[in-house]
């Protein structure tokens, strides 16, 4: 009988422990999924990057209207998708024509920060006048802070107009 | 190892007292009866705490003006990854938080936990509730669709008729002038701003009096108590699990109903407020006239000032399970009586105001005739794509059109298409096509474009199925094509599918005198004809 009594207690004893535990770990596990869940939705919608279309080509007028020689600033309006909108906006390229008549467009933005560059006729360089980077005509470093070269447009001229592509981004000097 | 993280636990414990607050809330005492009517609480904090998340989420690509608003929210829908997911979360989420506000508060008026000393917990209680509702009014305006101003527009009616506080409470939401960009704003500050600050507060307050009352003890309790942690804590986990469970499958399988953008010269639209509204807009149907101020006011009114006072008005200590009964019954009268006039209201909702069929953005799409649409699906069918870009996209051979505008005369872009540049095969199309696609490529600009890019297949298909059977030039579409027969915008108000299919097969039978020729289309074109019949806005 009393070993009947002490089985029985034993038993209720560790039926316990095993019902908290179970308990417990439901608990742990129920949140963990939820917290799981959350966390996923959450780090998708932040993380993942709705891909704007590339902006294509914009006509940046006509060849004939830029010399050779000094750099030339062209301004031109492109669409380009931002966010929500699908904007029309003007934009600006530095425009280098060579004694080839090779056709260079560097963007407007210096590679250091992005600040806006100007050309120094006198120098002959592109002087930044955030940091002091300098440029030569051909876009190469004269001098930091920046560490690459000026990006360059994609250019092509199709029937004496200029077309301005996609910004391709410039290697490491 | 083990030992640093038991004594980084130390020198937390030491300054903070995190665990020991825990350990206090886990295992404070609380009634043995206690069991599951008592988790809705929880369901609603976890239900608030989702709608924060979720709201935050929302507003990092959210713009709060009347005309970015929308495209923002198509945006969010359309474009951002698990957009639809973390919207539909908030605004089924907003739906089942009312559900679980009400479900509490039935459970808090059965049991008459609402009794001394627990007058102040009910009443912050019924304030939050309230705060629920002004989440609902406020965030409906927000999409600024069709929906939202309309409804807006109704809400702002009844608050404008408030007799002396009227034009006080229009003023205060900047309708004024009517709804706008004051008002929108207003709105918007309301419920980020205002409304989730007061009322975390007040749940925090809340939690703070059940705290310190203890729970309710159920009107069976024999006196006895147990830990809440841990079957009483698992019992919420698992309500809260199951609202978890419902809140992601509804925003994972149903659609979330965004319209077409706000239009205030839209005589047509029939506005209709949330489902947990509606009782109210039937109420208005019963109350007319003069009384309309009855359904309006004085009816809510009474409403909120009965529950305000019914822990003052029943003051019996008893918790007997007879009186319970009683309490039980008047819940359910007054839910069987919301749930009539909700369900009045729903069977009075037109057509149209359901059905999902109507694409929101019919009415912009509206302004493209069928045969761009046309042409536009065959550009790409074409593979047109191939050399040429519409506007963006990376270089191509050919020239991008719509930068330009196409200067050639349409036979020489028929010509052109019979036979393009050396390097592209020729289109075998026959001339309607051919005539539809150089109409589209004559009118390529950014705004129809963009448009045209958010057209799903069949509704395209459709109109493509429109062009190449020659309905044009005896039906109307959007105020152009041939007057022999009936416009066809708005047919999803009039007809049914089943009966436009049936007309298309035996005209004469359905409409006796009719000239219209037999059509037996593939099963294939006849879905998309529908798709895109359907979805011609009034």
């Amino acid at each position: 009988m009393r070993l009947k009594n002490a089985m029985e207690q034993t038993m209720r004893k560790s039926n316990g422990i095993n019902r908290r535990g179970f308990i417990t770990g439901a608990i742990c596990t129920l949140a963990s999924l939820m917290g799981g869940v959350f966390a996923t939705s959450v780090s998708t919608y932040l993380l993942g990057n709705p891909q704007a279309e590339d902006s294509g080509w914009a006509d940046a007028g006509d060849i004939s209207d830029l010399q050779p020689g000094a750099p030339q600033q062209v301004s031109f309006s492109r669409s380009r998708e931002d966010g929500w909108r699908l904007q029309n906006e003007r934009a600006t390229a530095w425009v280098v024509i060579d004694d080839h008549m090779d056709v260079t467009a560097f963007s407007p933005r210096c590679t250091h920060l992005g600040c806006a560059y100007h050309w120094q006729a006198n120098r002959k360089e592109f002087v930044c006048p955030c940091h002091g980077s300098v440029f030569g005509q051909d876009g190469h470093v004269v001098s930091g802070p920046a560490d690459r070269p000026l990006d360059r447009y994609a250019v092509k001229v199709d029937a004496d107009r200029l077309w301005l592509g996609p910004i391709e981004r410039a290697k490491n000097s | 190892m083990k030992a640093a993280i038991y004594q980084a636990g130390e020198w937390l414990e030491e300054r903070t007292g995190v665990g020991a607050a825990c350990r206090h809330f886990l295992f404070e005492d609380i009634p043995a009866s206690s069991g599951w009517p008592q988790v809705f609480g929880s369901v609603c904090l976890f239900l608030f705490l989702t709608q924060m998340l979720t709201g935050i989420l929302l507003a990092f690509n959210y713009a709060a003006t009347p005309g970015d608003a929308y495209r923002s929210v198509s945006y969010i829908l359309e474009r951002v990854t698990a957009g639809k997911m973390i919207h539909g979360l908030h605004h089924w989420g907003a739906s089942l938080m009312v559900v679980a506000v009400f479900l509490h508060m039935a459970q808090v008026f059965i049991y008459g936990a609402y009794k001394r000393p627990r007058e102040a917990t009910w009443i912050a209680g019924i304030a939050l509730l309230l705060l629920t509702l002004a989440f609902g009014l406020t965030g409906y305006l927000l999409p600024w669709d069709n929906r939202a101003y309309w409804g807006t527009v109704v809400t702002a009616q009844i608050m404008a008729g408030v007799p002396f506080a009227g034009p006080l409470l229009t003023q205060l939401i900047g309708a004024a002038n009517g709804i706008g960009v004051v008002t929108f704003s207003r709105f918007y500050a309301l419920h980020t701003l205002l409304l989730p600050g007061v009322t975390g507060l007040l749940i925090a307050f809340h939690i703070y009096l059940v705290r310190r009352h203890g729970a309710a003890a159920a009107p069976t309790d024999n006196g006895n108590t147990q830990k809440f942690y841990p079957k009483q804590a698992f019992r919420d986990v698992i309500a809260v699990f199951i609202a978890f469970v419902l809140l992601f499958a509804a925003a994972a399988f149903l659609e979330v109903p965004l319209e077409r953008i706000a239009d205030p010269t839209d005589t047509s639209y029939v506005p209709r407020p949330e489902w947990y509204f509606l009782f109210l807009f039937q109420l208005l149907k019963i109350f007319q006239g003069r009384m309309e101020v009855v359904g309006t006011v004085v009816l809510p009114t009474l409403a909120i000032v009965a529950l305000i006072i019914l822990p003052f008005a029943d003051r019996l200590h008893r918790r007997m399970l007879t009186g319970r009964v009683q309490a039980a019954a008047a819940v359910l009268l007054a839910f069987s009586i919301w749930a009539g006039l909700t369900a009045t209201a729903e069977r009075s909702t037109p057509n149209s105001v359901h059905s999902p069929r109507v694409p929101r953005e019919a009415a912009q799409w509206a302004q493209i005739p069928p045969e761009q649409i046309a042409g536009f699906g065959y550009f790409h069918s074409s593979g047109c794509g191939s050399c040429h870009n519409l506007l963006v996209g990376t270089p191509k051979a050919g020239p991008n059109l719509g930068h330009t505008g196409v200067q050639h005369p349409k036979e020489w872009l028929i010509q052109h298409f019979r036979s393009p540049e050396p390097s592209a095969a020729p289109l075998h199309l026959s001339l309607p096509k051919l005539n539809a696609l150089s109409l589209f490529v004559e009118n390529v600009r950014p705004d129809s474009v963009s448009l045209l890019k958010r057209m799903s297949a069949q509704y395209i298909g459709g109109a493509q199925t429109f062009v190449v059977s020659g309905c044009i030039s005896c039906h109307k579409v959007n105020g152009s094509g041939g007057g022999v027969g009936p416009p066809l915008n708005g047919l999803v108000n009039r007809r049914s599918d089943q009966w436009v299919i049936d007309h298309f097969a035996d005209p004469q039978r359905l409409s006796p005198g009719s000239i219209m020729p037999h059509y037996q289309f593939s099963k294939v074109d006849e879905d998309a004809l529908i798709t895109y019949l359907f979805s011609l806005a009034d």
